[in-house]
């Protein structure tokens, strides 16, 4: 009976293992084919083309090229290797002003014609139209798609996932405010944790430790949004007074909010090392003649650092994947920022803010599983370098 | 000439009398040992002279210990001058987790002392002081911990006795090492009452017979007898002492 028993158990925790592996597995699976799924997406908007007087010889854009266009921040198509001409832009909208209700018929029955004519008429116009709209007979020229690239992706500069007529997936200054919040979170937390630590596992009298400790561990278990909502209400009026902001929401608020929140992880780690560092090697630096504080800062600083430097890292980790509370101050414009105190908007942030307006398998819905893949592989990296000191802190140690 | 006395010492852990009314003298430049049963004293005695005990909280000292002439426990007394001058080496080897040398520079380092000249000078007189020098001479930057365990301890030694103690306290120094190493240390031992003072903890009676010139007896907190080495193995007065060093308890 004891025997079937112990089986059983066996059994359960094997299949248990298995299952939750197999889910990570699943989830890590999902996220990278539906990421990956963005680079076979076309530039311009699904079902519709772009199309041109027979004329004009220009036959590839770029995507910047084509919203440029449409944004008439560029005016000639010479600038796009074309004849010295102006741009004329058509969107379907715009089919009212050329075109009387009569002319397009009740059900817009004559709208493909009515364009396919106004652009071959008009030797400049660039028309947005749903390709079901053109007549087969047309005599236009239409712009060459091609799949987004990868390098637009992950270098493009600018992020309007939902510019028409092509979006704009450029990554680049969602990671630079990650990677520009987490680094000054970082350099804001890593003194006071550190100081709070040696505090903590040195200084205090063990009856302040018993209060300071718990308080500390507490401030883990705070929602996020609860720290959003103090940086929103206090640090963001706060640094638009001092600096003297047009708005308070910026990299600064974010990095301060995600200190405070990075803080509990960074002192428990910090002070745990430090106070698991051998009495005996503190015995041993205090019969030599050393002060308390030399013993502190000789020797169990350095051989607990290891284990301060996973903390570190870990606190970093935390960082970079917060969502709610940066989402709060930061004040999320996707821009390249070029000071901590102008808005920025993070990755996670991103995600966030814009899952539930992508419409389900579009290209702006797999940008942002993409943005998750991105995310991945930085916590990823993270995690190895905890794993890569903690081990190396073992086989010192041995 | 006495170094060291202790005057009607009673030590508590809160409310734990530890040591009960001991008085002793230490002459200078000899091997004292203290032997006894686990738990009678003997340690908590010994970690007096550097004031080792400071640290544990809810301690008591009553009674007068002089070094030299001074009470080490007046108000006023620098303990890291006091430390200075008395050195440790503990049970287990603690090399810190740095290099070899840094290991054995740190005492100087610590104490002010920043000569690069005079520091490495010392590193290598204390080395070979502690019959090191010429197993480690060629990796001196490498971790103290690459070292066996009995070259770490020596290494231990090395370590308090750059600093230039006039007192060495060991707390039963071989008690983790093998007979090899153990014979070590206590070769050690002998080279280097020429230049300190001696106090030694220890559970072997054949390793305090071997090394000491005095050995005091403790048992329960109290000191039972002290004498000189051969008189306590050979003519006890005591019957406690006699017991113990004959193995009939302990």
């Amino acid at each position: 009976m004891r025997k079937l028993v112990e089986k059983g158990v066996k059994w359960l925790l094997t299949l248990s293992g298995f299952v939750t592996s197999l889910v990570i597995l699943l989830i890590i699976g999902f996220l990278f084919t539906e990421g990956a799924g963005l680079f076979r997406k076309k530039i311009i908007e699904e079902g519709y083309v772009l199309a041109l007087n027979k004329e004009n010889p220009v036959r590839t854009m770029t995507a910047e090229q084509i919203k440029a266009v449409f944004d008439e921040d560029v005016t000639s198509w010479k600038d796009l290797g074309g004849p010295d001409l102006a741009i004329t832009t058509f969107r379907l909208e715009d089919v009212e002003k050329y075109f009387t209700e009569e002319e397009l018929g009740a059900q817009y029955e004559y709208a493909g014609e009515k364009i396919a004519a106004l652009v071959d008429a008009n030797p400049g116009m660039v028309a947005f139209v749903p390709e079901s709209m053109i007549p087969e007979n047309a005599e236009l020229n239409f712009i060459e798609d091609s799949n987004i690239s990868p390098k637009d992706v992950f270098v493009g500069a600018e992020w309007f996932p939902t510019a028409t007529p092509s979006s704009l997936f450029g990554m680049w200054p969602l990671l630079a405010g990650t990677l520009w919040v987490s680094f000054f979170a970082i350099l804001f937390a890593l003194p006071f944790g550190l100081s709070i630590a040696i505090y903590m596992a040195e200084i205090a009298p063990s009856k302040v430790r018993d209060v300071f400790k718990p308080l500390i561990e507490l401030l883990n278990g705070i929602p996020s949004v609860v720290y959003g909502f103090f940086g929103l209400t206090i640090i963001v009026p706060l640094l638009q007074q001092v600096f003297g902001l047009p708005v308070g929401e910026s990299g600064l608020a974010g990095s301060i909010v995600l200190a405070i929140m990075a803080l509990p992880t960074i002192v428990t780690v910090a002070e745990d090392a430090m106070r698991n560092c051998p009495r005996s090697l503190r015995e041993a630096s205090l019969a030599l003649g050393a002060s308390k504080w030399q013993t502190v800062s000789k020797v169990v600083i350095p051989s607990s650092m290891s284990s301060i430097a996973s903390g570190i890292v870990l606190g970093i980790g935390r960082a970079v994947g917060e969502t709610m509370a940066v989402l709060m101050v930061t004040g999320n414009a996707a821009v390249i920022p070029h000071s901590i105190l102008e808005p920025l908007r993070t990755i996670p942030a991103t995600i966030a803010a814009e899952l539930g307006e992508a419409p389900a398998g579009g290209a702006h819905y797999q940008a942002l599983f993409m943005l998750g893949v991105i995310l991945f592989f930085i916590t990823f990296f993270i995690n190895l370098c905890v794993e890569y000191i903690s081990s190396r802190n073992k086989a010192k140690n041995r | 000439m006495k170094e060291i006395e202790a005057r009607d010492v009673n030590f508590y852990y809160g409310d734990f009398h530890a040591l009960k009314g001991i008085s002793m003298d230490i002459p200078e430049k000899q091997v004292v040992a203290f032997i006894g049963p686990s738990g009678c004293g003997k340690s908590t005695f010994l970690r007096l002279f550097n004031r080792m005990n400071d640290l544990i909280p809810g301690s008591r000292l009553q009674g007068q210990i002089l070094i030299n002439g001074k009470d080490i426990y007046a108000p006023g007394v620098q303990v890291d001058e006091l430390r200075k001058n008395v050195g440790m080496v503990f049970q287990r080897p603690n090399p810190f987790p740095k290099s070899i040398f840094d290991n054995v520079a740190y005492g100087l380092r610590v104490n002010g002392i920043n000569d690069k000249k005079y520091i490495s000078e010392r590193v290598e007189e204390s080395l070979r002081g502690a019959a090191l020098w010429d197993e480690v001479k060629d990796k001196l930057n490498d971790s103290a911990y690459a070292l066996s365990g009995g070259q770490q301890q020596r290494l231990c030694i090395a370590r308090a006795m750059a600093v230039s103690p006039s007192i060495l306290l060991m707390d039963e120094p071989a008690s983790a090492l093998d007979p090899i190493s153990t014979a070590k240390v206590e070769e050690l031992i002998s080279e280097l009452r020429k230049q300190v003072t001696i106090i030694i903890v220890t559970h072997n009676m054949q390793q305090a017979a071997r090394v000491s010139d005095k050995t005091a007896f403790f048992y329960m907190g109290e000191m039972v007898e002290y004498d000189d080495t051969k008189v306590i193995f050979t003519n006890p007065r005591k019957e406690a002492t006699q017991n113990y060093i004959t193995g009939r308890f302990g």
